[in-house]
């Protein structure tokens, strides 16, 4: 099987270095402080944050600054077989570059002995869940007022065919070479998240790398409009 | 009591999100922002604000941070045998010794003054920088709340509701009846009849909703006058007894 066609487009018909339509919305759920809903080509992922809160299991406590606990889950029904519920191995690891990468961003400093709880919840997945809950989850910790240096945007690029191609699909996930998630800060340069899976020549990588942080800041773009939507000014109300 | 916003009504009010740059260093970095190289940038989702050689940026959403001196409204959570754990609506809780009271409360008998759930008026003591927080209710007008409807809102909002020198908040209590109390923590405290304490929650949600917008006391003042009609409601003489507290 082929996934990049003879005319240089994939699967899915994107060209090699493009993105899958990405939707972000903010403030979806009343009951957070801050959350928001991304929708990543087929990916539905919901990010929620709670706190800063007094941190409970004690000992755990930081007292130069929050504790960001990130808890990623996959609903039972967001894959073709079902998922067994609960913590896996993989949501373990997931949860835990996904905190360490929203860590450096956060003002951890302000909140000591605190937790900010921040919950992903994959309702459907489609190959980028992890790009695309810390792409939700930075969004849903701005939103809920907590102070940070920057967002995180995230995105993959990876080989698949012998191409590097950015924002992999199911498939190319699936039967590519590599795979390699990243987390980039726009404002800074830094890269807070960065996984390979898979093969790739140093070359390769390195333009795989390049083609991802380009994504990241378009991502970033996107973020900050919705950031923005949610909370318009409307100039001139009634009143005036 | 804290200011309303003094942005004149011509001045734009422009939203920044977290990571974008305010301004160079001919400002100074106020609350909401950080200082890199020689640029400023937010650290908050807000509205950037500048006065006073200061960039500030406003919050729309966050926790109450508490700062020595305010007049919350707290809520007991905790009874210990010479102390009372408060939640002030902060991540931190909140202590009130039995020294920080108006009474004479002896060793292991605080219960018997206030409850866990119990309403107080109070006011924020010291705060250290490891975010232990004193309370006290040891100064004129700070009481247990009997009485009454507690409402939230977001505390970076606080000074909307108040208005400028009180002007919202003083609307409503003209045109409700109610006694309203806004403490600093975001929790409001309301009194009066029924049908004013819904009208008044009704306000209050209005401006948590719409903080953001311009002409928000017209637009609150337009909604009581649709409820009660253009004349004020006066308030009864009775509920004038107990003394106001701002």
């Amino acid at each position: 099987m082929s996934l990049i066609g003879e005319d240089g487009k994939r699967e899915d018909g994107r060209a090699l270095d493009e993105l899958r339509p990405i939707k972000i919305e903010v403030g979806v759920l009343h009951n957070a402080d801050g959350s928001a809903y991304v929708e990543w080509g087929k990916n539905k992922v919901l990010a929620a944050v709670y706190g800063p809160k007094e941190m409970y299991n004690k000992y755990l406590q930081d007292p130069t600054g929050a504790v960001v606990q990130v808890n990623y889950n996959m609903a039972a029904f967001s894959v073709d077989d079902r998922v067994r519920p609960g913590p896996s191995r993989r949501s373990i690891e997931i949860s835990k570059i996904i905190g360490e990468a929203l860590e450096r961003v956060i003002m951890r400093e302000d909140f000591p002995r605190a937790s900010i709880d921040v919950f992903i919840e994959v309702l459907e997945a489609s190959a980028g869940t992890r790009c695309a809950g810390l792409t939700a989850a930075s969004v849903a910790v701005a939103d809920a007022g907590i102070p940070m240096r920057d967002l995180v945007a995230s995105c993959a690029a990876g080989k698949a065919d012998g191409h590097i191609i950015l924002d992999l699909g199911k498939g190319e996930d699936n039967l590519g070479q590599a795979d390699l998630p990243v987390g980039y800060v726009p404002g800074t340069g830094e890269i807070t998240l960065l996984q390979m899976d898979g093969h790739m020549t140093r070359e390769e990588f390195d333009s795989a790398l390049k083609l991802a942080i380009g994504a990241c800041e378009e991502i970033h773009d996107i973020q900050k409009r919705a950031l923005k939507h949610r909370y318009a000014i409307h100039k001139g109300g009634e009143g005036q | 009591m804290l200011k309303e916003e003094e942005a004149p009504a011509a001045e734009q009010r422009i939203l920044v999100i977290p990571g974008e740059e305010l301004g160079d260093n001919s400002y100074k970095p106020g609350t909401g922002t950080y200082l890199k190289g020689d640029r400023i940038f937010a650290t908050l989702l807000g509205v950037k604000n500048v006065r006073s050689g200061y960039i500030n940026v406003l919050p729309l959403s966050g926790r109450y941070m508490p700062r020595p001196g305010d007049s919350v409204i707290g809520i007991i959570k905790d009874v210990g045998p010479s102390s009372w754990i408060v939640n002030v609506n902060s991540p931190y809780p909140a202590l009130m010794h039995v020294n920080d009271v108006p009474w004479k409360v002896e060793f292991g008998k605080t219960s018997q003054y206030l409850r866990a759930g119990d309403t107080i008026l109070a006011k924020i003591g010291q705060v250290d920088e490891t975010m232990r927080i004193q309370v006290t209710l040891k100064e004129p007008g700070l009481r247990r709340l009997d009485r009454g409807h507690i409402t939230r809102i977001t505390p970076s909002k606080v000074p909307r509701v108040i208005g400028k020198s009180g002007s919202m908040v003083s609307l409503i209590k003209e045109y409700t009846g109610c006694k309203v109390f806004v403490g600093q923590n975001g929790i409001i405290w309301m009194d009066g009849d029924s049908e004013g304490i819904a009208y008044a929650s009704k306000c209050i949600d209005m401006i948590d909703r719409d903080a953001q917008m311009m002409g928000l006391t017209d637009r609150v003042r337009q909604f009581l006058i649709d409820k009660y009609g253009s004349e004020p409601r006066r308030r009864e003489p009775e509920e004038l007894d107990e003394e106001e507290w701002e």
